[in-house]
């Protein structure tokens, strides 16, 4: 019971860090095991190379809901690593999160941050607000600041139902993040992040309005994410061929956070990559 | 010079244990056991906010009876041991045994080397694929712990509602009727226990207000654990009287 930061050893009782007060799980793991920490390791000095890279995600608002879309490339350098890699995950019963940056920090980020909320949820017996969602999130960015000064940086997208807000057309709100963990509301009805974000955005300026139904939004998504594959490198088309499609997560307060089929999001990149044949500007 | 006061360590360890036992059965009873589709918890607790039962991890539930700042620090325990195992290794790799057994170190330590002992029980269970894989951990206030592949009591008149349970309890209960079962057996305990005022009162009626239940649903994916609001129960508990009147199981 002494020392406090030990980790539970069998055969041996629980440290003190699992009776002390607070509902983190961040927290609780920065005093009973913070090398498990994506911010608490020793950066080397000088390049850290080519680390593979994830890209481009999307998020639109729509009628009734609110969607996060990502492409499925991760880059390192020139080269490809992953062709089917996923970076939009749903966080809790209402709300997804996306990340683009370096993929190996992102996806720590993501699963720290998933069993962030069931935690809090679980110690509670409520889950937090969005807002307390969307804070907690930049709490996370911010404790990785050293590695992003070390070129390990990682953006999210992060978007989410308030259930306390019934009745609204319009339920879905999306936050953005810098790589300081600052937190941004986007009010309008879209956003990216990533490489290609530049252009996906582009797209949906032209093309999305948040009065459209769910299959309008995701068309406009996968859309979107075609435009930022056809300019950057790093992003990655529909792949027909090895049938490797966009990933799609809806959130609507009827079925909550909801990953799409690959049949739906198959047979819209399908139709995305048939209309841009003879028309490659869409 | 005076010899420092001796206490005897079998003597000390029997006043913890008559500590706790007293705390333990002053306070009333929690029913947890294994039906068709999962594991079923029954408390009897007033309060709808201060809960008895909770959820610990994806298959893995608690319910626990006696003091609730004791319980409840080893719940917020339970479930930071269970995250952070399934965060360092995978989700798969957090399994009820591991986190009764650390339990059981837990409460031995504090009944050893503590001035008080904590006066709790605790039960953790697990849902499995079927009811024989289904795996309940009794631990009581100095760390012992058994395991049942049944039912599980604890708190209040514990003996007299075991009773009830080992009579009536069969494999394959439907949800329904393993809940009448369960309160009927909390029931019972009210009918001989808090008879200390006079003789013994007749078994009492226990109102769905007054029960917390929860269940670890086996065919759920992911998180089994799902509370069962009391409009829900009503309904449940309400077939009771339609099942009695046309002959179903009844025991007086």
């Amino acid at each position: 019971m002494e020392n406090p930061t030990a980790r539970a050893q069998s055969g041996a009782a629980l440290p003190n860090a699992y009776f002390a007060p607070g509902s983190s799980f961040v927290d609780f793991v920065r005093a009973a095991a913070p090398e498990l920490l994506p911010g608490n390791r020793v950066v080397p000095e000088g390049q850290v190379g080519h680390p593979p890279h994830g890209t481009t995600v999307v998020a639109l608002k729509y009628r009734g809901g609110v969607l996060l879309a990502g492409d499925r490339r991760a880059t390192a350098g020139n080269l490809i690593v992953q062709r089917d890699i996923e970076k939009v995950f749903p966080a809790d019963a209402y709300s997804a999160v996306a990340i683009a940056g370096t993929a190996g920090i992102a996806l720590e980020l993501v699963r720290l941050f998933t069993v962030e909320l069931q935690h809090y949820e679980k110690i509670h017996g409520v889950p937090l607000s969005l807002e307390g969602k969307a804070n907690q999130l930049s709490n996370m960015i911010r404790g990785n600041l050293e590695l992003a000064m070390a070129g390990l940086a990682v953006v999210p997208l992060f978007v989410g139902i308030d259930v306390d807000s019934d009745g609204t057309e319009w339920p879905g709100r999306i936050f953005n993040y810098d790589v300081t963990g600052g937190r941004y509301e986007e009010h309008g009805s879209y956003h990216a992040v990533g490489s290609g974000s530049l252009f996906a955005k582009s797209a949906l300026k032209k093309r999305h309005e948040r009065d459209v139904d769910e299959d309008t939004a995701v068309r406009n998504a996968v859309e979107a994410l075609y435009d930022a594959a056809d300019d950057d490198t790093a992003t990655g088309h529909p792949d027909l061929g090895r049938k490797i499609y966009p990933v799609v997560v809806t959130i609507t307060p009827e079925h909550g956070a909801v990953r799409l089929s690959d049949e739906r999001t198959s047979s819209v990149a399908e139709a995305v990559v048939a209309a841009r044949r003879d028309n490659p500007g869409g | 010079m005076t010899l420092p006061f001796y206490t005897s360590p079998e003597q000390l360890m029997r006043e913890r244990s008559d500590l706790a036992r007293k705390g333990i059965a002053r306070g009333r009873s929690v029913v947890v056991l294994t039906y068709s589709d999962g594991v079923l918890f029954v408390a009897d607790n007033p309060s709808n906010t201060l809960h008895k039962v909770s959820e610990i991890y994806d298959r893995i539930g608690f319910a626990a009876v006696g003091r609730y700042p004791e319980f409840d620090s080893l719940r917020v325990a339970g479930i930071r041991h269970a995250d952070l195992t399934g965060y360092a290794y995978d989700r798969k790799d957090v399994s009820g045994q591991t986190l009764a057994n650390v339990y059981a170190k837990a409460l031995d330590a504090v009944f050893t080397e503590r001035v008080k002992p904590y006066e709790v029980e605790v039960c953790v269970a697990e849902v499995g694929s079927s009811q024989e894989n289904d795996k309940m951990f009794r631990l009581s206030y100095d760390g012992s712990i058994d395991d049942e592949s049944r039912f599980v009591v604890m708190g209040g008149q514990a003996e007299t509602i075991r009773g009830v349970l080992r009579e009536d309890y069969q494999e394959g209960l439907e949800l329904a009727a393993a809940l009448r079962l369960a309160v009927r057996a909390l029931g019972a305990e009210v009918g001989t226990g808090a008879g200390s005022g006079g003789a013994a009162a007749p078994k009492r009626e226990i109102s769905v207000n007054q029960l917390e239940v929860a269940v670890l649903e086996r065919f759920r994916p992911n998180r089994a654990f799902r509370r069962i609001p009391t409009s829900t129960l009503s309904t449940l508990v309400e077939e009771r009287s339609g099942e009695d009147a046309s002959g179903g199981p009844v025991a007086e």
